[in-house]
């Protein structure tokens, strides 16, 4: 029996990655795109690895996560709660449905909760501007947001941690 | 299903997707060109550069490797009219790809989708697996001889900036979403400096609708420079927010009237990179040559403060601004240190003037069409709300007792 360590581990599975997506560089953001969806972020040892895979410097795969919103170099929580603040949400009351998850999550817009499970963000114009206030978890979007409303979807949520996420109001094809 | 209210039956629901690609598959690339020029279409995602020599320029470009890539980065505040026809008129856009690719003798599509749509992704693969499937990409499409064309779905990561074409290009090749300098045009120096077409998703779907119907019926609507009907999304303060397939040309006021908002002090047209028409502009057209967007409508009515919509907006472009330039990244935090001084009473005119020319000096002074337009809206709330954004006094501010 072979004894991975973590960092092997790491390596490893960056590695199918890349090979999945190929080894140029416009498998980069792909490539990371995986590992903030597997990882909730991504660590300064992952990107060096991936810099090393594609043969480009890490510094360059630094300036990529650090350029795009949904990246991450500090670990996210297991949810991130994307709160739409442009125009059309903040006409129909973003205000109350952002200050109810700061009060229900115990936490400010920027932060994850201490157990790493939830993260309050602010998001610009995510397309729902004729059913705001709008809000993606992950990647499942809510439309018409009540103040109210913000309890159950968090509670939706916990429910991963226990048994199996129930779908409600889930926009898709 | 997306709730999303559709006023109408949209015309895209009559097309047939295989009859508009069978009739490109049985013409040249030089007859689609002409068939798509002979339309006037006019790209849908804002900028308005005529589709059919968009094509013709790329179809002329030297490259081993072409490119057909789909814009659905909708990123636009107030814009969600791609939303709509991904998902419900996918295959018509694939078709309008693969017409494309045909006309410009491109082998590989890209439909670069914004991270936020991530929901959409997997019926969008679905709906191309199916092509696959039907003979519809791929090898010898439609049996045709040398016709092959395969589409990838790239996602986005939360760069409003990467919409920008050159910029969409850049994250598509693994790189931050910064703009480039044109030229190059991306028609011949494009995804890894080969030859690019890039279109807007609802650009793909009215081309593969002329493919069928042919370019008279898609000219008889509009005005002469604008042609044909176009997607708006329509939000903020109207009875029914949604999507309106309204002609080019259609007056401010006639559009309003066809969403419940007849009662609006001001409309932001165009989105965050728009501008707002106010009252006493109404009777403006919506058109590539009066007021243009890519189909971004935002409703304000009489009770709103036009300093919070300035303020919203400079905030928006202080966030996305690549920081490229300094005019970009630095000129409009300083409309909205404007901004926010206005909201406490404490900018006077003259500074008020200067930060004025600032604002036009960034629209000169940037790169890119984030900054050339970010100034935009403030600009046209200064020109046109004067009296309600002056003399205000912190907390007391009552905006629908305001003259505007
Ligand atoms: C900051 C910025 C953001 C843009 N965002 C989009 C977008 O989300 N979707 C889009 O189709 N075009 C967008 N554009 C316009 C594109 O640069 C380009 O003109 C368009 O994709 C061309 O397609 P069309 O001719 O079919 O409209 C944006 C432009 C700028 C300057
Ligand atoms: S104008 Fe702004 S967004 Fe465009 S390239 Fe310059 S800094 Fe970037
Ligand atoms: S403004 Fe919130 S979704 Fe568009």
């Amino acid at each position: 029996m072979v004894l991975l360590t973590e960092r092997d581990r790491i390596r490893q599975s960056l590695s199918e990655l890349v090979e999945r997506y190929g080894n140029t560089r416009s498998s980069l953001l792909p490539i990371l795109q995986d590992i903030q969806r597997q990882h909730y972020h991504i660590s300064e040892y992952a990107m060096q690895v991936v810099a090393d895979l594609l043969g480009i410097h890490p510094v360059e795969v630094f300036a990529v996560v650090s350029f795009y919103s949904f990246l991450d170099f500090k670990p996210r929580g297991r949810f991130v709660i994307r709160v739409c603040r442009t125009m059309c949400c903040h006409m129909q009351g973003k205000d109350r449905v952002a200050r109810q998850l700061e009060t229900d999550l115990g936490i400010k817009f920027g932060e994850t909760t201490p157990d790493g499970r939830f993260t309050l963000e602010y998001a610009n114009c995510i397309g729902m501007c004729d059913l705001g206030p709008a809000l993606l978890v992950n990647d499942r979007v809510y439309t018409e947001v009540t103040p109210n409303e913000v309890h159950h979807i968090i509670e939706e949520c916990r429910k991963v941690f226990g048994a199996h996420a129930v779908q409600s109001q889930e926009v898709g094809l | 299903m997306i709730k999303s209210f559709v006023d109408k039956k949209l015309t895209f629901r009559d097309m047939d997707p295989d009859v508009s690609l069978k009739a490109a598959a049985d013409m040249s690339s030089a007859e689609i060109i002409e068939t798509v020029s002979a339309s006037s279409l006019r790209g849908r995602g804002g900028a308005g550069f005529p589709t059919g020599a968009k094509w013709k320029f790329c179809s002329r470009a030297e490259g081993d490797q072409k490119y057909v890539v789909c814009n659905a980065d909708e990123g636009e505040p107030g814009t969600f009219k791609d939303r709509v026809i991904l998902t419900r008129f996918p295959h018509l856009v694939f078709a309008g790809m693969s017409i494309a690719a045909r006309a410009v003798g491109a082998t590989r599509g890209l439909l670069y989708l914004r991270g936020e749509y991530t929901y959409l992704r997997e019926g969008l693969m679905a709906a191309l697996q199916k092509r696959r499937d039907d003979g519809l990409l791929g090898d010898e499409i439609m049996g045709v001889d040398g016709f092959e064309f395969d589409i990838e779905i790239r996602m986005g990561s939360g760069a409003y900036v990467c919409g920008e074409e050159t910029a969409l290009i850049e994250s598509l090749e693994g790189h931050r979403g910064e703009p480039r300098n044109r030229p190059p045009f991306t028609a011949d120096t494009g995804m890894n400096a080969m030859p690019s077409v890039v279109n807007n998703v609802e650009t793909f779907a009215w081309a593969a609708a002329i493919m069928e119907k042919g370019p008279e019926w898609f000219r008889v609507v509009g005005t002469d420079q604008s042609t044909g009907f176009k997607l708006f999304s329509v939000s903020g303060d109207i009875d029914r927010p949604g999507v309106y397939e309204l002609p080019l040309g259609i007056t401010v006021q006639e559009l309003l009237a066809a969403v419940g908002g007849e009662n609006a002090k001001a409309a932001v047209i165009g989105g965050a990179s728009g501008r707002v028409v106010s009252q006493a502009e109404f009777n403006r057209k919506v058109c590539y040559e009066d007021v243009p967007t890519g189909g971004a409508v935002i409703v304000f009515g009489p009770g709103r403060d036009m300093l919070d919509v300035a303020e919203n907006f400079l905030e928006f472009m202080c966030e996305e601004s690549c920081g490229q330039c300094t005019p970009c990244r630095l000129g409009n935090t300083k409309l909205l240190e404007c901004v926010r001084m206005l909201q406490e009473g404490t900018c006077s005119a003259a500074y008020l003037r200067e930060i004025v020319e600032l604002g036009e000096s960034i629209h000169l002074a940037s790169k890119c069409g984030l900054g050339q337009s970010s100034g935009n809206i403030f600009l046209s709330i200064v020109e046109n709300f004067r009296e309600e954004i002056m003399g205000r006094a912190l907390g007391a501010v009552e905006p629908a007792t305001l003259r505007s």
